[in-house]
């Protein structure tokens, strides 16, 4: 319990625990200011000798790979969520470690979803001491209620491998979910038929943890080509009838805005890329899988035929609006993260061009570089913006978890960040005083688009002068502020947020950037 | 429960009708709107019961508002039960304001919102190429309406309009053209067809439309009893702006009077055409080519250039299908039409290019005005460019293209190009 946490003042100006679920932790000291020294983290050293030479790593059940994994009270164990809300293995992994009869584990999900809120009664009967990953639904309000034993830790995506790599988390046990696999343990997630695309959240874990487990409906005599899991890294593999609902992993299509309002937003960062002179031969972009994000990949898609516009790469979150572009030789790859829609994971499957990526490559920060920051333009979405251009994207207004950094905070390493948000939401304005919860720090948030204007990041001159002649509505984002507090009848009121905290918000070198407050 | 506002008309403040009245629509799937439960009592006071979705956040604000809404009605004891779905202030106000008068409260007395500044004023011969439906009772497509640029919105009462909610959407709109800032667009208002259009203007003459769309017109004396109407209203009120007035032919008598209908006001400025009804009124079926009502269509143009009216199409209902509308809209202006309606924000930017010159043709426009005033400077009769001789209507046609084009911020060279 952390009733009386000990509190300190981040670099910026947040109020964040020194102690995180009993580690000592480093408040965020700024953009690029910490410098972390030592070693990556390593399993065990393990010998062929203990492994069968034909390459058969079956066992009949979950139960016995845990068990023969040595799943003791306080493990670390976790998984990946790109079978998203239709994933069955977290639960059958989390159940079956019930059932051992284990206590206080910290479950480590790349991401949880609402089709695991039974993990609340595990936590209840005390099999699960608390949760380290993304949480939203009902393990979000479970959290945010302060009834969750530890704290939450949320981390970006590329904050996740940073963790496991430099060794603040040490996974004792890595169940992964894998659509296709041999008994040997190569795995691959674009075939099968639960298949999800890439299983890129799932590498730092194979790599990293002291023991491994693969869990697959569609296993293949050796080899499984391609594998983006090696087996070499695996330890168990069992078969199961079935480790996802294909109805829940990909959505059979994915769907542009019909919103008018939104529309507006999406046509706005497509003429802002153009206008500003991003768009343009062998530029590179990223925009995710939400309505606005699809419909300003279909804007640009227009703009970049009628200028005779190519992209070298574009990154995914890949969707059929991604793989038409790829199709119609409007980029040269989509370097993929995960995999949205069943065209994607056909094109993933099939199309040398269109290449699974992992944390690693695309998002870590505690490497020599990563492809983030050579993204030339990123399209994010966000709850709240405040008048500094600070963001949030894991907690409403009212403070409630709301959903998981993903890739977002990453993201903003890119030459240009652009928030698409409608202007307010039922009556809630977006742009703020201060927002609920920090999750992206307003010097690397360079150009918000709201339906009602375009506010620049005075910090970002050279876009200011770049679309000074442009016919696009810039205005400062106070005056879009202001416009919309006086629609919505004045400034909100400010949430009423507990003083004790539920968890916290990790920037991406893994300092602690904000905390998250009981509510209700 | 729900009363027409009728003793509206009577202007009396009694409140011995008393009883329970409720206005506007709450649930999973409705927005920017709230429900409104009143049940009069004798003693008690003013009591509130309230869920919102936006309660950490505007929920005091709701509350004081709804007391002041009370107050201004004259409502001093009643239950009130009021569920928001992220409802703005005007529309608060509104929906309070209906469910009191259906409850036999407040009579004769507004609970309006403050005023915004007046747009400007609207010209007669202004550019209307595009006028975007709102319905009068879905409060939600207001307030950004405007951001989508059409040259005009339509607040609707009329068909868009349940029965049963005329004197809530009458309200409402009254309260949006005080409290909605439409930006540079002309702010109509279709009102429904006399003797009801008479209780709709009463209620929104006062807060000075630009236009008033007089639907299924089929007389010259409709509209010259609307103008009456209205002109009465504005001397009650102090209005001296212009309200303009359009008229909508919908049957196949309609059409056969539009020059006379044209005719019947100094006020009226265009003549539309709704297709719909005049279909239906000729039992023929409407098609995408609009084949069947071509002669209609062809016979206002022609009435409306008679008399020196704009001449503006139909909708086109098929809010999917953005080519067949461009093939539309092209075709209308090829028969005269000068601007159309839209029921959905995505048609503006198509139907603004249909209605717009090719640089082709504001080119050649553009050398021919220019071969004219040249041949003025020089004092000569004869206009010619190159070889050929320039008629005189032709050079009319053509300055009155350049001067269209430039409205629409248009201009041979920065052609395509928007404002």
């Amino acid at each position: 319990m952390t009733n009386k946490a000990e509190l300190a003042q981040n670099a910026a100006g947040r109020m964040v625990p020194a102690m995180v679920n009993g580690k000592p932790q480093i408040p965020y000291l700024g953009v690029a200011k910490y410098s972390p020294r030592g070693r990556k983290t390593a399993p065990p050293v393990r010998s062929s000798k203990d492994y069968s030479d034909n390459g058969d790593k079956r066992l009949p059940d979950l139960e016995t790979a845990l068990r023969k994994c040595g799943l003791r009270d306080g493990m670390v164990i976790s998984n990946h969520h790109h079978l998203r809300d239709g994933d069955r293995v977290a639960l059958m992994m989390l159940e079956a470690a019930a059932k051992i009869g284990v206590k206080d584990l910290l479950w480590f999900p790349s991401a949880s979803f609402p089709s695991q809120k039974a993990a609340i009664e595990l936590m209840q009967s005390g099999v699960i001491h608390h949760i380290e990953g993304s949480m939203n639904g009902p393990l979000g309000d479970y959290c945010t209620q302060g009834k969750m034993r530890g704290l939450g830790v949320l981390r970006s995506h590329g904050g996740r491998w940073q963790a496991i790599q430099d060794g603040e988390v040490h996974i004792n046990i890595a169940v992964i979910a894998a659509p296709t696999a041999d008994a040997f343990g190569n795995a691959d997630g674009s075939h099968g038929k639960s298949a999800c695309g890439s299983l890129g959240f799932a590498l730092a874990d194979s790599t990293y943890a002291d023991n491994v487990v693969l869990v697959t409906d569609s296993l293949v005599p050796f080899p499984c080509i391609p594998w983006q899991i090696q087996g070499n890294n695996v330890d168990y593999v069992v078969e199961v009838d079935s480790i996802g609902d294909p109805a829940k992993i990909v959505s059979g299509t994915t769907q542009i805005t019909r919103s008018p309002d939104r529309l507006k937003v999406a046509e706005y960062v497509a003429r802002f890329l153009r206008d500003a002179g991003i768009m343009r031969n062998g530029f590179s972009f990223q925009a995710g899988a939400g309505g606005i994000a699809l419909a300003f990949v279909d804007y640009l898609r227009r703009m970049m035929k009628e200028d005779g516009v190519k992209a070298r790469f574009v990154r995914g979150g890949s969707t059929r609006y991604l793989v038409e572009m790829l199709q119609e030789g409007l980029t040269d790859y989509i370097l993929d993260g995960q995999t949205f829609d069943l065209d994607a994971v056909k094109s993933i499957a099939s199309d040398p061009r269109h290449v699974a990526t992992s944390p690693f490559t695309s998002y870590n920060y505690h490497g020599k570089g990563s492809f983030a920051s050579m993204v030339d333009a990123v399209v994010l979405g966000a709850t709240e913006v405040d008048v500094n251009f600070n963001g949030n994207v894991v907690t409403h207004s009212d403070g409630r978890l709301l959903h998981g950094i993903g890739g977002w905070q990453n993201c903003l390493e890119a030459g240009c960040t652009i928030l698409a948000v409608p202007s307010f939401r039922d009556r809630i304005p977006v742009i703020v005083d201060e927002v609920t919860t920090l999750t992206g720090p307003g010097e690397l948030i360079d150009v918000v688009v709201t339906e009602r204007g375009i506010a620049i990041n005075p910090r970002r001159q050279d876009l200011l002068d770049a679309v000074k002649d442009s016919s696009l509505p810039i205005r400062p984002l106070q005056d879009i502020k202001s416009e919309v507090e006086r629609i919505c009848g004045g400034k909100p009121a400010r949430p009423q947020l507990g003083d004790r905290p539920v968890a916290v918000v990790k920037w991406v070198d893994g300092t602690v950037l904000d905390t998250v407050w009981q509510v209700g | 429960m729900s009363l027409m506002g009728r003793e509206f008309m009577t202007g009396s403040v009694e409140e011995k009708s008393a009883g329970a009245g409720e206005a506007g629509h709450c649930g999973r799937d409705v927005r920017s709107d709230l429900h409104v439960a009143i049940e009069a009592r004798d003693s008690g006071g003013i009591e509130i019961t309230m869920q919102s979705r936006v309660a950490p956040y505007y929920g005091e604000a709701i509350l004081a508002q709804a007391r002041r809404v009370f107050d201004v009605l004259g409502v001093k004891h009643a239950r009130v039960e009021l569920r928001d779905e992220g409802a703005l202030p005007f529309v608060i106000s509104a929906r309070i304001e209906t469910a009191a008068r259906r409850a036999g409260l407040g009579v004769g007395r507004k609970a309006a919102p403050e005023k915004i500044a007046l747009p400007e004023p609207s010209p007669r011969d202004r550019l209307r190429r595009s006028r975007l439906y709102l319905p009068g009772s879905e409060p939600k497509y207001f307030i950004n309406a405007a951001l989508h640029g059409p040259d005009a919105i339509i607040l609707d009462l009329e068909d868009s309009v349940h029965h049963a909610e005329k004197d809530a959407a009458r309200i409402l709109v009254r309260n949006t053209l005080r409290a909605v800032d439409f930006g540079k667009c002309e702010r109509m208002v279709r009102v429904n067809q006399l003797p009801m259009g008479l209780e709709d203007l009463a209620e929104i003459v006062p807060e000075s439309p630009d236009l008033v769309l007089l639907p299924k017109t089929e007389l010259p004396e409709q509209v010259a009893e609307t103008d009456r109407m209205i002109g009465e209203l504005k001397g009650r009120y102090g209005i001296t702006r212009h309200i303009w007035l359009m008229p909508i032919l919908e049957s196949a008598l309609g059409i056969e009077n539009a020059s006379a209908i044209a005719q019947a006001s100094k006020n009226l400025v265009a003549l539309t055409i709704g297709l719909e009804d005049y279909t239906a009124d000729l039992g023929v079926a409407k098609t995408a080519e609009g084949r069947e009502s071509l002669y209609a269509r062809s016979r206002l143009v022609n009435a409306s250039k008679a008399t020196g009216v704009q001449a503006i199409d139909s909708v086109f209902g098929d809010v999917g299908d953005m080519d067949g509308l461009r093939c539309w809209a092209e075709n209308s202006r090829a028969l005269g039409f000068e601007g159309m309606g839209c029921v959905h924000p995505g048609q503006i930017q198509v139907i603004h290019e249909a209605f717009a010159p090719s640089p082709a043709e504001i080119e050649k426009a553009s050398r021919i005005v220019a071969a004219f005033e040249e041949a003025q400077q020089r004092g000569l009769g004869v206009v010619s460019l190159g070889s050929k001789m320039i008629d005189p209507p032709v050079v009319q046609r053509a300055q009155k293209l350049v001067e269209l084009a430039k409205r629409m911020g248009k201009s041979s060279s920065a052609a395509g190009q928007e404002l």
